[in-house]
């Protein structure tokens, strides 16, 4: 079965460079027949992995440890669950996902368009037979998941050896969400290869017109959309699991996630000044190259352990490799953007500074300028001892300094940019729509102020939430009403199929929606309490409302690991209110433990308790017990970005109807003065489908 | 044209403001990597500035004292005194052999002073009981979230 895994690795290596260098022929030669069978091959490589991989799992659900990567990732009593996901567990592993998921993105893309885009589809099949060609030479050669334990005979035959047990999966990944979060976040970081291939593409072969840039589009919104599931999960884990109280530390492996996150939103922002105005097409085609770089950095980043070299014990060769890759595809990317580049010569210019344009050329500012001090934070000890020799590594205020301003400006501009006219807004229009939202955001700072609520950005944070809600609700409101009305319905069902029918604008208010829950969440962070102490049978602590009294403390054993665990009864106003277990859990395959944290989540805050350990001094117990308000909004909030991203891909049910023949109110030349003018507004503008 | 010089003077204006709250929190956070070596050759300034210093709890040396836990660190042969002078726990991985990281500075009697003690156990990554695979010796258990794995074991 190894020798099987092996060799479809190996030749889904070779299909692969058959689909791009038959691709390559067919496009120079136009022979119709060579370029179809290079796409064939591009999707044959899908079927070639697939087997690879299923290949893998099978010595892992068969306890066969005579393939090192399974000895090392796996032992007898793993569960049955967590046997699958050791797939991705270490570097070989994670590698081979990565092609398989890169492989499944191609052969969808090939299918599902085998009978579209002609001039097209050849380009995108030679750039991700590339990019498969580069991971797969790293699954054949550099890091190969099916290598067999043993040694060579005196006469050179390889005599296989197998372990009788594994070493077990490191505890920190035995948890359930780390079966779906590495998935999540490689779908994203595999996904945004596909943008890449069309951008390429395109720019390779000259694509007329601006078709490419929908397909794109709607491509690089599911990879977005994996990538936020995967940075939400992993945030959850490391809030779950790793017993800190938090759950963003910016930490390299982080930043790395966050980096084409980040870019992939900008370009989803700007990529409708290209749709509608003919604009910034330079800057969205190297918005995607960006993104597409940045997710071969994060891997990088993740798998080599190149940046944090001071925690990541395993230092890795493979690193060479990917910037090897890195120099390739910017070389190629720059080459192309600079004999086409007259290709993407732009159709109109800014009009004004209060325009939609401006809104999203100032949302890509910020949004790069954050991508960039990420990048320089993460890369920083590199940098350091490159010019000065010395290693110096920046923390979370370098990171806080200067993203959270970034994060209230987005913040801002998620609740004005949507309402802003293209070219220009006149300042009427400016009144309508933004004085009651804006006087409901103030109104709650003022409140809130008055109740105690003196955390400068939390406060910021506040009012612009409200801001941008109340405009994302008077939206949705304005449309129903007029919908209501025409279709004699109530105001309910009129927000459903105001909705179903422009999925794109309304999709991505539910998306900014979503967004913003996630900063409520955040910025509870600023109010956070903890506090730590020894805790010894019958002794108690007081955090926030809560008093936590210390019962009993106990241990068990199974075959996967030891546990040591505490019983605390948690009182608020003097009135029992639950028991918490927090765990500390030693496995003795791996020889790590894992910290268990016992949590009581509510809407409101979570009591988070952590069984630290014993105390260096005299060795009695420590807990340390954390409230931390609003951290459901994040989990939530993510849920509706899922939700609103799902929406936005739906294709609209029926056209919208215009409704009344007032001149194209996106183009802000006539504004109607009536009182249903707005709502008429709202509902044009919709008709202007894409917005 | 009006639109386009407004728009370029407000970048300026937030691209300016960023670059300074960035240094701002640089100055704040910044931490120096070195290593036990390199600590003789700092000039005496630089010894007060924050820190992290790796290497190996040498045998034997770790004491539990009232106030502090005292143990040693070594590199290449060049060894470090350390006092681990913060109220956490430290990690179960903290023992006799373990790789550690201490984070805080150098005492002007040499000592360093640590604030934070992060650990990984060393077993599982010195020589592998596995025999060793004939293309490829198989990389340790680096996770698919690689250092993120290692704060857990942290402050």
């Amino acid at each position: 079965m190894d020798i099987a895994g092996s060799f479809a690795l190996l030749l889904a290596l070779i299909v692969a460079a058959y689909a791009f260098c038959a691709g390559i022929a067919g496009i120079i030669t136009r022979r119709t027949l060579l370029t179809k069978s290079a796409l064939n091959a591009g999707m044959a490589v899908f079927f070639l992995v697939t087997f690879a991989v299923g290949a893998l799992e099978y010595f892992f659900f068969t306890d066969d440890f005579s393939l090192a990567y399974v000895a090392e990732h796996s032992n007898r009593a793993l569960p049955l669950f967590y046997k699958f996901a050791a797939l991705w567990a270490g570097q070989e592993g994670s590698l081979l996902w990565w092609s398989w998921l890169l492989s499944t993105f191609a052969f969808l893309v090939l299918f599902i368009n085998r009978k579209k885009h002609p001039e097209l589809m050849p380009y995108v099949g030679v750039v991700v037979a590339g990019v498969q060609i580069f991971f797969l030479t790293l699954n054949n050669f550099v890091s190969n998941a099916f290598n067999v334990l043993g040694a060579p005979d005196a006469n050179g035959v390889l005599r296989v050896a197998s372990l009788s047990d594994g070493r077990g999966l490191t505890p920190l990944l035995q948890y359930p969400e780390m079966v779906i979060h590495p998935p999540m976040l490689y779908l994203g970081y595999t996904g945004f290869t596909i943008p890449f291939a069309f951008a390429l593409a395109a720019l390779l072969g000259r694509y007329p017109g601006e078709k490419w840039i929908h397909i794109t589009r709607r491509w690089t919104m599911i990879a977005w959309c994996f990538q936020t599931v995967g940075i939400l999960l992993g945030m959850h884990w490391a809030y779950a699991m790793l017993g800190w109280g938090g759950y963003w530390e910016w930490d390299p492996v982080e930043n790395a996630s966050l980096l084409p996150w980040i870019t992939g939103t900008a370009f989803l922002h700007s990529v409708m000044m290209q749709e509608k105005r003919g604009m910034m097409k330079v800057w969205n085609v190297w918005l995607v190259f960006t993104t597409f770089m940045l997710c071969i950095l994060g891997t990088l980043l993740t798998r080599s352990g190149m940046v944090n070299s001071v925690h990541a014990f395993a230092q890795s060769s493979i690193g060479g490799w990917f910037v090897s890759f890195l120099a390739i595809v910017l070389m190629i990317c720059f080459l192309a953007y600079w004999k086409n580049r007259d290709y993407l010569r732009s159709d109109n210019q800014l009009d004004s500074l209060v325009s939609r344009e401006s809104s999203f050329l100032f949302n890509n500012l910020v949004l790069l300028a954050g991508c960039f001090a990420v990048l320089w934070g993460t890369l920083f000890p590199i940098l350091s001892e490159w010019v000065v020799g010395s290693k110096v590594s920046v923390g979370a205020p370098f990171f806080n300094k200067v993203n959270v301003p970034i994060a209230m400006f987005l913040l801002f501009l998620t609740g004005v940019g949507p309402l802003l006219a293209w070219r220009k807004t006149s300042l009427d229009a400016l009144k309508r729509n933004f004085a009651w939202p804006l006087a409901g955001g103030l109104l709650s700072g003022v409140v809130a102020f008055i109740f105690g609520f003196h955390e400068f950005y939390a406060l910021v944070c506040l009012i612009l939430s409200v801001f941008v809600v109340l405009t994302i609700f008077a939206e949705f409101f304005r449309g129903a009403r007029v919908l209501a009305a025409r279709e004699n319905t109530n105001l309910l069902t009129a927000v459903g199929s105001l909705t179903m029918r422009n999925t794109r604008r309304y999709g991505g208010y539910v998306v900014h929606f979503g967004i913003v829950l996630i900063f409520i969440g955040i910025a509870g962070s600023a109010f956070n309490k903890d506090t730590q102490a020894e805790l010894n049978v019958g002794q108690s602590l007081r955090i926030g409302p809560y008093t936590i009294l210390c019962q009993n403390f106990d241990s068990t054993a199974n075959d996967n690991y030891q546990s040591a665990r505490a019983t605390l009864e948690v009182f608020s106003n003097g009135k029992s209110e639950m028991m918490l277990y927090p765990e500390r859990r030693f496995f003795p395959a791996s020889g790590e433990t894992e910290t268990i944290v016992a949590t009581r989540s509510s809407a409101l805050r979570d009591l988070y308790v952590v069984y630290a350990g014993r105390s260096p001094e005299d060795g009695n117990p420590v807990i340390h017990a954390y409230l931390n308000p609003l951290v459901k909004c994040i989990w939530f909030g993510g849920l509706v970005v899922v939700l609103g991203t799902g929406l936005a891909l739906v294709p609209n049910r029926r056209p919208a109807i215009v409704l009344s023949p007032v001149t194209d109110r996106v183009w802000g030349e006539t504004v109607p003065r009536s009182a249903a003018a707005p709502a008429v507004g709202a509902i044009q503008r919709g008709a202007d489908a894409h917005d | 044209m009006k639109a386009r010089r407004k728009f370029i003077v407000g970048s300026a204006i937030i691209i300016a403001t960023l670059i300074s709250l960035a240094y701002v929190g640089y100055t704040q956070s910044k931490t120096y990597y070195h290593t036990i070596a390199e600590l003789a050759t700092l000039q005496p300034s630089a010894l007060h500035q924050r820190m992290r210093v790796s290497g190996y709890v040498r045998n034997g040396t770790i004491q539990h004292l009232p106030g502090h836990l005292d143990f040693v660190l070594e590199e290449q042969g060049k060894t470090l005194p350390v006092s681990y002078i913060g109220h956490d726990p430290l990690p179960d991985t903290f023992k006799d052999g373990a790789q550690a990281l201490v984070e805080g500075n150098v005492a002007p009697d040499g000592h360093f002073v640590a604030e934070q003690v992060q650990a990984k156990c060393a077993s599982k990554y010195q020589a592998s009981p596995v025999p060793p695979a004939p293309a490829n010796q198989p990389q340790p258990g680096q996770t698919s979230t690689g250092s993120s794995a290692s704060y857990g074991n942290g402050s």
